[in-house]
């Protein structure tokens, strides 16, 4: 077979958390929409709002079940693949894990059930306040899970026990405050709302013709892209100066660089590696970005190697460079990409003007730019911790579960692969039926409303 | 504080079977109890609001596991890879498919809808029962915790066992009363007739089967069940709903709680060395993991259990099924 069990285990990860984090930034956007345009409607009493926040709603439902379903998933995986990792590393990510479902997912779950079939049996305000809760979750379930993935990227806040020999948590405040944390959270963020955003401007575009209230909402979407994007960046500049603290191999990686530079340049495109023969580079870019000043040293590669091999023991902890230099550049060229061309959209429609048929006919397509770029940089994140686990203190290959069988790994992988696919087309369907409904008179769902049909 | 953690793990797991239960037997009777598009619709509604908080009862079960008994937690998961596995797959099949019924294109959408949500429900069902017998008897963990074994069948074989199967026929059983109950409960018109009837075939049929058995094997503990199955058929057929369904989820909390409890202090017992069995005691988490748990929990857990259960007099109303002419 031309892939061990780890590798197999690392691909059954990876396929399943990025199939999750399709649904989640969408969930964690379209639920802060739905609440600012519940109060919109509230604050104006006008008929359009209430219209969207219902069509949102339903978007919403739609894409949080699918959210649910693979977060599932992701809570059970540990144990299955990664149960070395789970007992080693219990203390610390059990209780992130478990004060996030307590916390969030019943929040979420139980409001967003409120709030969607509750529309005539909850007062005005308490319905609003719903939806309100559900963001919040939303929000709130983002920062802890990403509480325990900078656990990963930035170890902190545990001791090793010396008869256990496994990790102890020592502080649950400082674990949820780690530095990478702080960046990660709003870099995320900031990413949902851009493909949230993507969403309703392909949707609404799409309908435009029908539905002349979607122009509130296409302009909402591409306002968002456009406000994400810039906060993108500016966290992500943020993020990239952390990461280079903590783990400057992953950002030696990323710029492919070998050899420790003073006033490093920034290759936009390259034709290395692994043959650096022709680059385009922005001069002392990439010292700015790892440290904030153009003359500043960065260290390479091999520097990195060496220092590694003598504090860690001998081995490789250089990891894929061709990756983690693609996915990073990707990452901001598909997200700046989705950025500019909603900017265009919003200037081509200004003052009431139409935007030209052209862009309107590709703009349906603009949700998977943004999604990309979120795709692209979480596995730049993740492969580009390579060959650790936890950063600094064990491997990967120290975290699987032991005893797992290629075959049971394979054969989990083809049943999430194909199922998960299904799923997709059927999201896929739902939503595109959902958008076609006529947006007024914004029915309550009859098929999924509490409501019964008036008895007798 | 270990066994605190213990019982709330037990509560958890309670909680999630009791609630999940009812909405598993829902989704089985769906389409056997709804006659016509509109009276299955009826019968989703009865669910829509609650199967997903109740499903957040098994992320609280495994989470607090994962927290409290990091041990217990990786052994389980990975002993039992595929089955778990299966089960994740089912619950993402059903979870979709109960979101999406009324909300796709046609009528043709929502028969296939109504499919899936009856086999997914009646095979997570099933599995769930024989995890539950597996969780008694035990699997092969050697003394470093992990499951000894090759290929497929190392986390297939533990299910594959006459326990197993009768566990998962008991589960079926629990679930189908507890679903029929809960929609003569939920409903008006004629899936409200259906259901009760059904129960009462099923109370009364399973109190027959489950003497026999009970004598068979002299035990007790069945032919309690057996009256508990009587108990909630003859309710049910007295109207005495909400009774009928008390009972039932009774039942299946004692059930829950007499697996889980069954070997003491054992929390997963080896079926190759009685002194390689997981304890709740090496199981469990650092005494700091478990204070902070123990701050968290008992804030959060109440609040829960408020907010839910409010949730369950906003909607309490009854759902209608009959065709109201318009
Ligand atoms: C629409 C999405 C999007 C866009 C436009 C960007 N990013 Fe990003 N980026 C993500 C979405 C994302 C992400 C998927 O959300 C990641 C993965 C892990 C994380 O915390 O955020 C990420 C990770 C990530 C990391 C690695 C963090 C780690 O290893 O822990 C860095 C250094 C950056 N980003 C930097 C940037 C810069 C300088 C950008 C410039 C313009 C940028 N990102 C645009
Ligand atoms: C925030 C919570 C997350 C946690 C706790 C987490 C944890 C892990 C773990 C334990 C592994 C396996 C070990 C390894 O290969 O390093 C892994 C790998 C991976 N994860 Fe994450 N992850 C998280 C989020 C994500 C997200 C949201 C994505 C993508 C959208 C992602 C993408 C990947 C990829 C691509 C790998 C494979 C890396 C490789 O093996 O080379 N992760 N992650
Ligand atoms: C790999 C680690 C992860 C685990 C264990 C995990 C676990 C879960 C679970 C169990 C659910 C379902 C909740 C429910 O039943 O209501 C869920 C949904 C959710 N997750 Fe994840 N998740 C992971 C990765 C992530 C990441 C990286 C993020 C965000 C940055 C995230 C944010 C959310 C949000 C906002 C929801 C609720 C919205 C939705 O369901 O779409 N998760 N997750």
């Amino acid at each position: 077979m031309l892939m061990d069990v780890l590798d197999l285990t690392r691909l059954q990860f990876a396929v399943v958390t990025i199939y999750h984090y399709f649904f989640v930034p969408l969930s964690i956007s379209l639920a802060a929409v739905a609440a600012g345009l519940e109060i919109a409607w509230l604050r104006t009493r006008r008929e359009r709002y209430l219209d969207l926040t219902k069509f949102v709603g339903k978007l919403l439902i739609v894409t949080f079940a699918v959210g649910v379903v693979t977060g599932l998933v992701q809570e059970f995986q540990f144990g299955m693949g990664w149960s070395a990792f789970a007992k080693f590393y219990g203390d610390v990510f059990g209780p992130t894990l478990a004060i996030e479902g307590m916390l969030a997912f019943f929040l979420e779950a139980t409001f967003l059930a409120l709030w969607y079939f509750g529309w005539d049996r909850l007062p005005r305000l308490l319905h609003a306040a719903t939806i309100v809760i559900v963001s919040l979750g939303t929000v709130l379930s983002a920062f802890i899970i990403l509480a325990a993935n900078s656990f990963m990227q930035n170890p902190i806040a545990y001791a090793l026990d010396p008869t256990t020999g496994r990790a102890r948590l020592t502080s649950f405040h400082e674990l949820l405050l780690n530095k990478v944390n702080l960046a990660a959270f709003p870099h995320t963020l900031a990413g949902a709302a851009m493909v949230g955003g993507a969403l309703l401007l392909a949707i609404a575009v799409w309908r435009l013709a029908a539905e002349p209230a979607h122009r509130t909402l296409a302009r909402l979407g591409a306002w968002l892209m456009v406000a994400g994007g810039a906060m993108t960046a500016l966290t992500g500049d943020h993020l990239g100066k952390v990461i280079t603290e903590v783990q400057p191999m992953k950002m030696a990686a990323a710029e492919a660089l070998y050899e420790t530079t003073k006033g490093a340049p920034f290759s936009i495109v390259t034709t290395g590696p692994p043959f650096p023969s022709f680059s385009l580079d922005i001069p002392w870019l990439l010292s700015i970005l790892a440290k904030g000043s153009p003359g500043a040293t960065v260290q390479g590669l091999d520097d990195l190697q060496a220092q590694y091999a003598a504090q860690y023991g001998p081995g490789s902890y250089i990891p894929m460079i061709p990756v983690a230099f693609w996915t990073f550049r990707l990452m901001i060229g598909a997200g700046m990409l989705a950025a500019a061309i909603a900017a265009y959209y919003l200037w081509r429609t200004r003052k009431n003007r139409d935007a030209p048929t052209w862009l309107t006919r590709w703009l349906p397509l603009i949700p998977v730019l943004p999604a990309a770029a979120n795709t692209l940089g979480w596995i730049f994140t993740e492969t580009a911790r390579q060959p650790w686990i936890a950063f600094g203190i064990s491997k990967v290959a120290d975290g699987i579960s032991p005893g797992l069988t290629s075959g049971e790994v394979l054969a989990s992988l083809i049943g999430f692969t194909v199922v998960y696919g299904v799923l997709a087309v059927a999201w896929f369907r739902v939503i595109r039926h959902v958008s076609r409904q006529p947006l007024h008179p914004a029915e309550t769902p009859s098929e999924d409303s509490a409501e019964p049909a008036p008895v007798y | 504080m270990i066994t605190f953690w213990f019982w709330i793990v037990v509560l958890a797991w309670v909680l999630f079977f009791v609630l999940e239960g009812f909405d598993f037997g829902v989704g089985v009777l769906e389409p056997l109890l709804g006659r016509d598009d509109h009276e299955r619709g009826a019968i989703v509604r009865t669910i829509g609001p609650f199967w997903d908080g109740n499903e957040v009862w098994l992320v609280a079960a495994i989470g607090v596991t994962f927290a409290a008994f990091p041990a217990w937690y990786s052994a389980l998961l990975s002993g039992l890879y595929l089955p778990m596995a299966g089960l994740l797959l089912l619950l993402a099949v059903r979870g979709v498919t109960l979101e999406f019924r009324g909300k796709g294109p046609d009528a043709a959408w929502r028969r296939r809808c109504d499919l899936f949500l009856a086999l997914s429900s009646g095979a997570i069902v099933l599995l769930w029962g024989a995890l539950l017998a597996v969780f008694v008897q035990g699997l092969a963990l050697g003394p470093d915790g992990s499951v000894r074994g090759g290929g497929l069948s190392r986390s297939l074989d533990p299910i594959l066992t006459p326990a197993a199967a009768l566990g998962a026929a008991a589960a079926l059983f629990a679930a189908l009363l507890l679903g029929a109950t809960f929609l003569a409960l939920r409903t008006t018109g004629p899936v409200r007739r259906r259901a009760r009837t059904l129960a009462r075939w099923l109370g009364t049929g399973g109190a027959a089967v489950l003497v026999l058995a009970g004598i068979a094997m002299s035990s007790r503990l069945v032919l309690a069940a057996a009256a508990i199955s009587l108990a909630a058929g003859m309710l049910a057929r007295n109207g005495r709903e909400a009774l009928a369904f008390a009972t039932t989820a009774l039942a299946v909390a004692g059930a829950v709680v007499a697996v889980l409890t069954a070997h003491g202090h054992v929390v997963l017992p080896s079926t190759l060395n009685d002194s390689w069995s997981l304890t709740m005691t090496a199981a469990a988490a650092t005494p700091t993991a478990l204070t902070l748990l123990t701050e968290f929990g008992v804030v959060i857990l109440p609040g829960v259990l408020a907010y839910q259960a409010f949730s369950y007099v906003v909607f309490r109303r009854r759902v209608a099924s009959e065709r109201v002419p318009s």
